[in-house]
């Protein structure tokens, strides 16, 4: 018999928590100050706009993460995976080809009628894969990448077609760059992923019976139907807010959530996703002072981003592989 | 027979044209221990995941304490009717004392009382699991795992207990430790278990009552001296078996 695990030998949940939070905040004190040479008064909120929105999307790529590996029972999927980011620029490119770019008026009006599509089309398109408790990781990871190759190939034959000046306008959007956020969406992206982690809070319960499986779940009283539902739509809206604020980088979930569930010694979501965000934040912040300090902003995010995200799915195949 | 545990009336399952379990009725006693045999793909699996709302019915309804389990809430159903289906991945690493208190999740909503650890204690020590309860479930036995489930399902507390194949991948030792156990449940604590089994003889030496299933009919129900005949098991797996009778129980001889 091997030697039973001593649990009380490994920091306990809370104190995890507290060391990630720490590495946070150094990341974040970091990046406001590194090679600061200017005023202090336009570094700050120059800086600090961006660091904001970092901690956003990274808060929402996290979470939207966790949520969809938890109801699709396996730690391959992500939402970029299946699709979701690809089918959030599709929506953007179909309204902006329907009512061209100043249809909308207000940015903000925009994002939240993509928003909604983007709720919508989720719910369609991927709820009845889910909700007979997945049909094996294969056929997922298979609808997933056609999908998503799919909702791609429809966005580039509706961006050869729209107006030139239109399509200036949707490309500053379709790049992941945090050197480009749109600060007019900054407070109503804080105000809809805040709205969703409450939501969140009130899933956790739950979300940890999923862990057991569509059957066991359903056994124990979960209604399971509802539940994918309310989760589905959270995953949504949280990857149509990080979309929108800099562009596709919700391939990075794949490896802050694996991350966070190496580094968290439980398998409780109360734990879990706070461990996830924090994980993201750090990357997120660690790699843009990288990116802007050592590489002199010569790499584009997007890159590093699907790179390393890339490197993870690999890694984590070939190990299930073996398994 | 007293009041029915469970009432199952003209359950039917159809994929396509082909029904996998055509118009069942039965009607099984409270505190019983009541077996389920019948063939690969006789419709077993589908007739207990019907009764256990993991499977809608396509016609046809069930009811367990009296409750239609189409038509309760998921929530107040998990207090009366616990069921434990095969091969149960867990998509975290979780320990043997965590999974069994996921068990009480239909009581505790997530926030364990003292009850609850109450529970949680007994249930553990019924399956002698102690010793490995703070183990994590990718560390143990593929017995000590199913053991770790089933004390899951007897922490959830309910009167009624559906289990698919229990035994699975359990040796003689295990397996005959396995239904002594819940042989117990039903005597001890008044629990009325159903359980889809492969072992005839083990059907035979532990049931009250044994539901014989043949292409999604019902084809017996009756208690083992009944049903562990050469004539019936003939019926329901289409071969010719010799039925001894050791130390009062009757055992099947097949295999040569």
């Amino acid at each position: 018999m091997p030697a039973v695990r001593d649990l009380s030998a490994r920091p306990g949940p809370g104190w995890v928590l507290a060391l990630l939070a720490l590495a946070a905040a150094a990341a974040v004190l970091a990046y406001m100050t590194v090679g600061a040479n200017g005023r202090w008064g336009f570094v700050l909120p120059f800086r600090g706009t961006r660091v904001a929105s970092m901690l956003l999307v990274g808060c929402a790529v996290a979470t939207a993460t966790v949520l969809f590996q938890t109801v699709s029972g396996n730690r391959i999927l992500t939402p970029a995976i299946m699709g979701f980011d690809e089918l959030y620029r599709l929506i953007q490119t179909g309204l902006v080809f329907g009512f061209g770019a100043g249809g909308f008026g207000d940015p903000r009006l925009r994002f939240l009628a993509e928003t909604g599509a983007m709720v919508l089309f989720a719910l369609l398109l991927y709820r009845g894969l889910l909700d007979r408790g997945g049909h094996g990781l294969h056929r997922l990871l298979l609808v997933g990448v056609v999908c998503g190759v799919f909702f791609r190939s429809l966005s580039q034959f509706l961006q050869r077609m729209i107006d030139p000046n239109q399509f200036v306008v949707l490309q500053s959007g379709l790049f992941a760059s945090f050197n480009t956020v749109r600060p007019e969406l900054l407070a109503l992206a804080a105000l809809v992923v805040l709205a969703a982690c409450l939501a969140v809070r009130r899933l956790v319960p739950r979300l940890d019976v999923l862990l057991l499986g569509r059957d066991c779940a359903v056994a124990l009283g979960v209604d399971h139907r509802r539940t994918l539902t309310q989760v589905l739509v959270l995953v949504a809206v949280l990857v149509s807010v990080s979309t929108a604020l800099v562009g596709p980088v919700t391939f990075l979930g794949l490896l802050v959530a694996n991350l966070a569930y190496r580094v968290m010694p439980t398998y409780r979501h109360a734990f879990v996703l706070p461990a996830a965000a924090l994980v993201t934040a750090v990357t997120l912040v660690g790699g843009q002072l990288v990116l802007e300090r050592v590489f002199a902003l010569n790499a584009a995010l997007s890159i590093v981003v699907e790179f390393l995200g890339g490197l993870t799915l690999l890694v984590l195949l070939a190990r299930r592989a073996r398994a | 027979m007293t009041r029915p545990m469970i009432e199952v009336q003209d359950l039917v399952r159809r994929y396509g044209d082909t029904a996998v379990v055509d118009g069942v009725s039965l009607r099984l006693p409270e505190r019983a221990f009541v077996s389920v045999i019948g063939a690969n793909g006789a419709g077993k699996s589908s007739l207990l995941s019907m009764v256990a709302r993991l499977l809608p019915a396509s016609a046809g309804r069930a009811l367990v304490a009296g409750l239609d389990v189409a038509a309760t809430p998921g929530d107040v159903l998990a207090r009366r009717l616990g069921i434990l289906r095969q091969d149960n991945g867990v998509a975290a690493r979780v320990t043997i004392r965590d999974l069994v208190a996921f068990g009480r999740y239909p009581h505790s909503r997530g926030r364990l009382g003292p009850a609850d650890h109450a529970a949680i204690a007994d249930a553990l020590r019924f399956l002698d699991l102690e010793p490995l309860a703070d183990r994590f479930l990718d560390e143990v036995s593929g017995g000590q795992r199913q053991r770790a489930f089933i004390a899951m399902v007897l922490a959830q507390d309910t009167d009624c207990i559906l289990l698919d194949e229990p035994l699975n991948n359990l040796d003689m030792r295990h397996a005959a430790a396995m239904m002594a156990l819940l042989r117990r449940a039903v005597d001890e604590r008044g629990r009325t278990i159903v359980a889809v089994l492969h072992d005839v003889n083990f059907a035979s030496c532990y049931s009250d009552l044994i539901v014989a299933m043949r292409d999604g009919k019902v084809v017996a129900v009756g208690p083992p001296d009944e049903i562990v005949t050469p004539a019936v098991l003939r019926e329901v797996y289409g071969i010719d078996v010799e039925v001894v009778t050791v130390r009062g129980y009757r055992t099947v001889f097949f295999y040569r």
